[in-house]
C-alpha cells in the first residue's frame, strides 16, 4: 500500500488525540505541558503533510516553524511557572492549585 | 511496496507507539523519555516529507531543548529519592470515550474526504534555502514578532524561575 497523504494525516489525528487525552485525564502539570506538545506536533505533522502533497510548497514549512517556535517559547514560561508554584504549594497537582498567592 | 513505504511504516510505528507510552504510562520518568522516540519518530517523518530543515529543527529544539525542559520539570518538582514519581490520572473512562468518539470522527472525515493531492512529487532537493527566503520576505513581520516573543519569553522564564 502506497502512502499517501491520508497516512499522514490518519498519524496526525491519532497524535493529537492522545494528545489530548493526556490533557484531559492527567493532573500532573508536566504531564499536560507533554499532552501538549503532541498535539503541536500533530499541528506540525498536518502542515508538512500537506505542503508536501499540495501546490503550497514552502507556506506549510514556515508555519511549521513559527509552531516550533511558540512551542519553546510555552514550555520555558510554563515550566518556570511550575517550578514556582511547587515552590509555593509543594505540589504540582492542578486540582489541588486553586489560588493565585498563598 | 517500496523501501520509503516500509520505512514510513517503521517509523509511524515508533511514533504512535511511543506516543501511547507516553499517555498511558504510570511513570513520569517513562512518559518523557518515550516522548524523545515520538520526536524521533515525527523527525523521521519529515525527513519522509522532504522537509530537511524541519526534520533537523525538530532534533535540535525537541529532543535538545524542550525534552531536556521537561526531564529538568520533572526532576525538580518531584523527590525522586522517596516518593514513586507517578502522575495520576481521574475520569479515565469518560474521557477514553469522549476522545475515542472524537478520534473516530477525525478518522473518518479523514478517509472519506477526496483530497486534491499533486500526483507529482515536487522536485525540492533543499528547503532551508527557500525557508530563508521566506522568513525575511513574506513573512517577515512575523519573523521579528517571533525574535522579540522570544526574547520576552527567555526573561520571563529567567524572572520567574529564580530564587527569591
Amino acid at each position: 500500500m502506497n502512502v499517501t497523504l491520508t497516512h499522514y494525516l490518519v498519524i496526525s489525528a491519532v497524535l493529537f488525540s492522545l494528545g489530548l487525552l493526556a490533557l484531559v485525564t492527567r493532573r500532573n502539570a508536566i504531564m499536560m505541558l507533554m499532552g501538549i506538545e503532541l498535539i503541536l506536533n500533530a499541528a506540525n505533522v498536518n502542515f508538512l503533510a500537506f505542503s508536501r502533497y499540495s501546490a503550497l510548497d514552502i507556506h506549510g514549512h514556515v508555519v511549521a516553524v513559527f509552531v516550533i517556535l511558540l512551542a519553546a517559547a510555552e514550555a520555558a514560561v510554563a515550566l518556570a511557572i511550575v517550578l514556582n508554584i511547587y515552590r509555593t504549594f509543594s505540589t504540582v497537582n492542578v486540582d489541588q492549585i486553586n489560588q493565585l498567592k498563598e | 511496496m517500496e523501501l520509503t513505504d516500509i520505512i514510513f511504516y517503521i517509523f509511524a510505528l515508533v511514533t504512535v507507539g511511543s506516543a501511547m507510552i507516553v499517555v498511558f504510562s504510570r511513570n513520569l520518568v517513562y512518559s518523557a523519555f518515550s516522548l524523545m522516540f515520538t520526536f524521533l519518530g515525527i523527525a523521521g517523518l519529515y525527513v519522509l516529507l522532504l522537509a530537511d530543515f524541519l526534520a533537523v529543527t525538530q532534533l535540535m529544539i525537541y529532543v535538545g531543548g524542550i525534552l531536556v525542559l521537561m526531564i529538568f520539570g520533572v526532576m525538580l518538582t518531584h523527590r525522586v529519592v522517596n516518593v514513586e514519581i507517578s502522575s495520576g490520572a481521574m475520569r479515565v473512562i469518560p474521557a477514553t470515550i469522549v476522545v475515542g468518539v472524537f478520534l473516530g470522527t477525525l478518522l473518518l472525515v479523514l478517509t472519506r474526504t477526496n483530497w486534491m493531492v499533486m500526483e507529482k512529487s515536487p522536485d525540492i532537493i533543499g528547503t532551508t534555502s527557500m525557508i530563508g527566503t521566506a522568513l525575511v520576505t513574506d513573512y517577515l513581520l512575523p519573523f521579528e514578532v517571533g525574535g522579540v516573543v522570544l526574547l520576552v519569553a527567555i526573561v520571563a522564564a529567567a524572572f520567574m524561575a529564580r530564587k527569591r
